[in-house]
């Protein structure tokens, strides 16, 4: 049977028959073990700061079943779904199943063992959101410190970046190939790029050459179908392909994956539970549709009770919802900013803000990701020299980050912003689709985070779709800045609204990470999405891999480089049954193809150290640990050495300027990783 | 002594580099071009190394400037004395009181809303602004199949189509709106209104070309806005119009290279509420080879015999519309858009329309409900022939029977608007902000009177966009909504509060405005 991972935190130690009684997941129960083996001592060599012998072993015994677990995943195919129709595309209500819970083992708790039914249904909770291993596991999403560095970037030996590029060079060549013969030999494939009848080609044989040269090698990779709940887990429709991506055909069959790729920041993406209860409700009584944009009669109690809500939720005085969180960019914008204003952007913004952007007819220009200093540099001679041609002083300049990067996981530098905001009277809009929710001891976003009051940034605006497990965007600013906006934004005036059982999602979560709902869930959930972020990036980094972005990111992109390792990456983390998102070219710069963890509050630490293990092998087979050491990983410091005396301490040894590439094992990652996540990551 | 070292040095290391220089593939033959060339013409010679050193410094600059002529270089003393002198707006422009009144008096439902629906004041009222014409909202099965699509999916799908955010349920809506409307495929987007904003600039790019109907809606406006072809209006819904700007076209395009081109409209258009001729058109399309864009928003579920669209309606093969775009959060009363085509126009957009690609997918219960009440109109085409009826009796009350307004929508649109007849216009010499504020006070007496209609919103598009029409303004118009939650009787109820309320404001106006035309 396949053996789900959810088992493991109620019976971390199947693999040893002595302790075959139930205890409450703690590290308590192992003193009973003697650590005599040989793995233990083995540990305790490598490991830098000696710990008790049984808390080794306790790791030693959850590290084995990983592994076992890893083991059984590869050895087993993918679980059987009955569904009743095999033909795509149908409904099909009951083929979201839960995990399934390891019947065949008779039960051994002292306990009475919980029904067939019971046992189904918690099975099925926890694929959507995993039971908590330990308390400890647990941390607060917050900025210390008046610095805020920006994150070491690591570079590959040049070995691998000439790879990359000559990597590139044949795939292109190799395409014009193909396409040389391919469009004397096989003509009618070539059809559709080619003018006929009079028509220009719908797509350009030029523009479209990447795409069918070099995306379409990697298809499979991408837009895999889904089916059920994308919670902690997620259940893949399989499909097959017979001519290389151009067409798939479903097996009929499913595959449930732990879930690394999507925007589940918070876990609300649930099917069962609170929220979900308040949304069935809501259907009942609001139907499906309020029928009417907001402007015209689609404005009803609950929609003003979510604007309300989410005001006071992001410390602002007034907001307002929309029902698509790539609209409410692309029609704020034009309400905001005009002609004769400016707009300055971060490079990497989001391709929603740019299309506000450019609707919004004001002049558009850019800097470089983050860097305060190249803003500055802007910003004086935007001022200095007014509009382009007439020199009249611009009308207003408006600075547009993100608050969490979603390709990056780099947070804006917000104590940055705002000192530069002082000096040069610009308007600032923050776009919190990624770091609403997920960043901050209350879940409040990047203010919350670096404790900055809300009110000096004057408009915050942030995706449901994300962190709230709902859909839509909402804008959040002084009232008479909304009062206006609800009369000249298009989206409130042409847009849908948003649908009653979406509100009601929003704001039974908002509820709940506020503590109003359920006491302690919200709280809960937020701090195991701190914990987890860290706890990967650390173990991520230890491993030896490049990994972007700042520590307490839950987004962790790490860096493949070559293009070949793309695919080769996400069939692999399938093969161990993880689904990861790949990314490359165009969507990030040509060398730095990557692929991407969102970390969820739906993950424990062994769903953690599952992937780790995964990474960890993989890292070896796919040659990705090329981490110098320059970004964090390294070991930790000896015992009565305190992070204030390293300097000394690297003189007194002669470790001066000496960096060592991070490899560490598996073992030693997991044996240390919870205690070191709470201090500040090296 | 030091001076020796040093003089050994440097030869040591120019015999190093000439060593070094001469191991390179190619530098021979460098050396001998360089020779051959100062032999043959010294002046070329020259000239080549005036070119070399123009290269490497242009490669070193410091990077392409964008200042030209125009940059006036400033001190730092000055910088910052602009900066401290530069005085910003504040980031809104203060409400008008127009605009004040409208935040005031907009209506909030609370609790469901439906044929009749309760206000925030404590009133029911008849609600004829909703797009509630079939009365979906309230249908029981629709909600039922939202709650089991909930308990297996969950509310939001939590990524972008492309990264895990597909679920089947959306496969299978794009299926049956494909299979609905006979075409190859069919994409659907998360929210109605952005969809033909980016359909729009995932096909038309520099150098093509739209041919777009004046009044097209604000959607399309701003897809027009986005992409950056070559932009061409024709009169409203006059397909002569139209056939000259096209011949136009393909007279001047005649020696460039050929380009992609488009005719852009709607079904029923949203700001007149008329009806496109599609077999006119298609025939247009296809003798000057021009592809069609069909906005069917306000069409699709609403006309035809079983709620296809203008396709059905108009007997057209939908095959023969290159992109038709329509609504989910409509006439169907769940939640997107969709585009469809044939499966090259569907799978381009699934990688290059940024609202499909950037965006998460649409929330599952609003896919499924979108495929249930597109089969309820399938199998139950009566709900629209009981729609038409109230039409019917809704514009027996209003169109030939008020002296003051008159209907410019199709006879089968459940979306009626009212506009001012021009005479009314023209004797009293009516602006357009005049006429809007007139109808809101028919909007508010109506309503006052137990009936919530709406007016036609107008919003203003960028200047300096690309294709601005500076001709053509929208007309203010009322806009009352039909529904099949109401009987006969009770539509002709309200048919006759709203000819009221509008004689009402209209002969009051009168008195104060009367003056203002005698004496000027
Ligand atoms: C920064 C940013 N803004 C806006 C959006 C769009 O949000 P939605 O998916 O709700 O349309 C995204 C989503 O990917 C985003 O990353």
């Amino acid at each position: 049977m396949f053996t789900m991972p959810q088992r493991l935190p109620r019976n971390p130690f199947a693999s040893s028959p002595n302790t075959a009684t139930a205890i409450p997941p703690s590290e308590k129960p192992t003193a009973r073990r003697p650590s005599t083996s040989k793995a233990n001592r083995l540990s305790q060599f490598f490991s830098s700061s000696p710990k008790s012998k049984e808390q080794q072993s306790a790791q030693a015994a959850l590290l084995s079943a990983v592994a076992a677990q890893q083991q059984h995943l590869l050895n087993n195919p993918s679980p059987q779904i009955s569904a009743p129709s095999l033909s795509l595309p149908t409904i099909s209500l009951s083929t979201a199943k839960g995990g399934e819970a390891n019947m065949d083992e008779p039960p051994t708790t002292l306990f009475q063992p919980p029904s067939v039914a019971e046992a189904k249904k918690q099975a099925r909770i926890d694929a959507q959101f995993a039971p908590i291993g330990s308390q400890s596991h647990r941390y607060v999403s917050k900025h210390m410190g008046e610095e805020f560095p920006e994150p070491i970037m690591d570079e590959p030996p040049y070995y691998y970046l000439l790879t990359t590029y000559i990597s590139y060079l044949v795939l292109i060549i190799f395409g014009h190939i193909r396409d040389f013969f391919g469009k004397r030999f096989r003509p009618e494939h070539y059809r559709h790029l080619k003018a006929a009848n009079g028509y220009a080609a719908l797509n350009s044989d030029f523009d479209n050459f990447y795409v069918r040269r070099l995306k379409m090698r990697i298809d499979d990779c991408f837009a895999r179908p889904i089916t059920g709940v994308p919670g902690r887990y997620i259940t893949l429709m399989d499909r097959k392909t017979d001519d290389f991506n151009e067409h798939f055909q479903f097996t009929g069959t499913y595959t449930e994956t732990l879930n690394m790729s999507s925007y589940n920041y918070l876990g609300f993406a649930q099917s069962e539970g609170p929220c979900a209860d308040a949304v069935e409700e809501a259907i009942k009584k609001y139907g499906v549709s309020a029928a009417s944009p907001r402007a015209d009669v689609g404005t009803s109690d609950l929609a003003l009770e979510v604007e309300d809500r989410i005001a006071k939720f992001v410390g602002k005085p007034a907001a307002m919802v929309f029902s698509m969180g790539f609209a409410t960019n692309a029609t704020s914008f034009p309400a905001l900013v005009g002609k004769g204003c400016l707009i300055i952007s971060d490079e990497l913004n989001h391709a929603s803000i740019r299309i506000g952007a450019r609707l919004s007819g004001a002049m558009i220009s850019s800097f470089k990701h983050n860097d305060m200093n190249d803003l500055e540099k802007k910003l004086r001679e935007f001022i200095s020299q007014g509009q382009p041609r007439t020199h009249r002083p611009w009308k207003k300049i408006l600075i547009v980050v993100e608050g969490l990067y979603s390709m990056e996981g780099t947070m804006c530098n917000l104590p940055g912003l705002l000192k530069l905001k002082k000096r040069y009277k610009f308007h600032l809009f923050i776009d919190e689709a990624h770091s609403i929710g997920a960043l901050g001891p209350r879940g409040r976003g990047v203010c919350d985070y670096f404790g900055i009051d809300p009110s000096e940034v004057d408009i915050l605006m942030g995706t449901l779709t994300k962190s709230f497990g709902a859909n839509g965007g909402y804008v959040a600013a002084e009232k008479h800045i909304i009062d206006k906006l609800r009369v000249t934004n298009a989206g409130t005036i042409y847009g849908e609204s948003p649908a009653p059982p979406v509100l009601m999602q929003i704001l039974s979560a908002v509820k709940i990470i506020s503590g109003e709902l359920v006491p302690g869930q919200g709280e809960e959930r937020l701090q195991r999405i701190a914990f987890n972020s860290r706890y990967l990036r650390l173990g991520l980094k230890r491993l030896g891999y490049i990994v972007y972005g700042h520590d307490d990111s839950p987004i962790i992109p790490i860096v493949l480089y070559n293009p070949a390792k793309m695919p080769a990456f996400s069939h692999e983390m399938l093969r161990r049954k993880i689904s990861v998102v790949i990314v490359g070219y165009p969507a990030t710069p040509l060398i730095s193809s990557r692929a991407r963890f969102c970390v969820s509050a739906a993950h424990n630490k062994d769903d953690m150290d599952r992937l780790l293990a995964a990474c960890d092998e993989i890292g070896n087979v796919l040659q990705l640990k090329f981490s110098t050491g320059v970004a964090g990983g390294a070991e930790n410091l000896p015992d009565g050495v305190t992070p204030e005396m390293e300097k000394e301490w690297q003189k007194a040894n002669g470790l001066q300027g000496v960096v060592k590439p991070p490899r560490w094992t598996l073992r030693e990652i997991i044996a240390n990783g919870v205690q070191d996540v709470k201090k500040p990551l090296r | 002594m030091e001076f020796q070292d040093a003089q050994r040095f440097v030869l040591r290391a120019i015999d190093e580099i000439s060593h070094t220089f001469q191991k390179l593939p190619g530098s021979a033959m460098l050396i001998r071009y360089i020779q051959s060339s100062y032999q043959d013409d010294p002046v070329r010679s020259a000239i080549e190394l005036i070119l070399v050193i123009f290269f490497v410094r242009y490669l070193l600059a410091p990077s392409y400037s964008t200042h030209n002529g125009n940059f006036v270089t400033l001190s730092e003393e000055e910088i910052d004395d602009l900066v401290d002198e530069w005085i910003p707006e504040p980031l809104v422009a203060p409400q008008t009181s127009f605009e004040e009144a409208e935040n005031e008096k907009l209506p909030v439902i609370i609790g469901p809303t439906g044929p009749k629906s309760k206000l925030s004041n404590g009133r029911t009222v008849t609600n004829l602004a909703s797009y509630n014409f079939f009365n979906f909202v309230g249908n029981e099965q629709v909600k039922e199949k939202a709650i089991q699509t909930l308990r297996t999916y969950g509310v939001g799908p939590c990524g972008p189509p492309q990264f895990y955010g597909t679920q089947d349920v959306h496969m299978k809506t794009e299926a049956d709106i494909a299979s609905c409307l006979g075409t190859e495929g069919c994409i659907i987007y998360a929210q109605a209104f952005s969809t033909i904003s980016s359909v729009i600039p995932a096909f038309c790019k520099r150098g093509d070309i739209i041919v777009a109907d004046r009044a097209v809606n604000y959607a399309i406006r701003k897809g027009l806005q986005i992409c950056r072809s070559t932009i061409r209006y024709y009169e409203h819904n006059d397909m002569e119009d139209l056939e000259r700007v096209l011949q136009k076209i393909v007279k001047e395009q005649s020696k460039k290279p050929l380009t992609r081109r488009f005719i852009v409209t709607e079904g029923l258009s949203e700001t007149v509420g008329d009806c496109v001729d599609l077999p006119k058109l298609v025939e247009l399309k296809l003798r000057y080879k021009f592809r069609l864009m069909l906005d069917e928003t306000w069409s699709f579920g609403v006309l035809g015999r079983t709620g296809r669209g203008l396709t059905e309606a108009q007997n057209v093969d939908a095959s023969q519309v290159d992109m038709l775009v329509g609504s989910l959060a409509g006439p169907l009363c769940a939640g997107g858009g969709f585009c469809a085509g044939s499966t090259d126009v569907v799978e381009h957009q699934r990688i290059s329309a940024a609202s499909y690609t950037f965006s998460a997918a649409l929330p599952a219960m609003l896919a499924t409900t979108a495929s249930e009440t597109l089969n309820m109109l399938q199998t139950n085409p009566d709900i629209l022939v009981q729609c038409r009826e109230n039409i019917r009796a809704m514009r027996a009350q209003l169109d030939p029977r008020s002296d003051w307004v008159h209907c410019t929508s199709s006879p089968e649109n459940p979306v009626m608007l009212l506009v001012l007849k021009p005479d009314v216009i023209n004797s009293r010499r009516l602006s357009i902000e005049e006429q809007e504020r007139i109808l809101q006070e028919c909007v508010d007496e109506a309503l006052a009177n137990g009936v919530l209609i709406t007016r036609l919103k107008s919003m203003p598009v960028a200047p300096s966009s690309n294709g601005k029409d500076d001709e053509w303004k929208l007309q203010p118009a009322l806009k009352v909504c039909i529904t099949t939650g109401l009987s006969k009787k009770e539509i002709e109820k309200a048919g006759v509060t709203i000819r009221h309320a509008i004689t009402k404001v209209l002969t009051r106006k009168t008195s104060s405005k009367l003056a203002l035309p005698a004496t000027s």
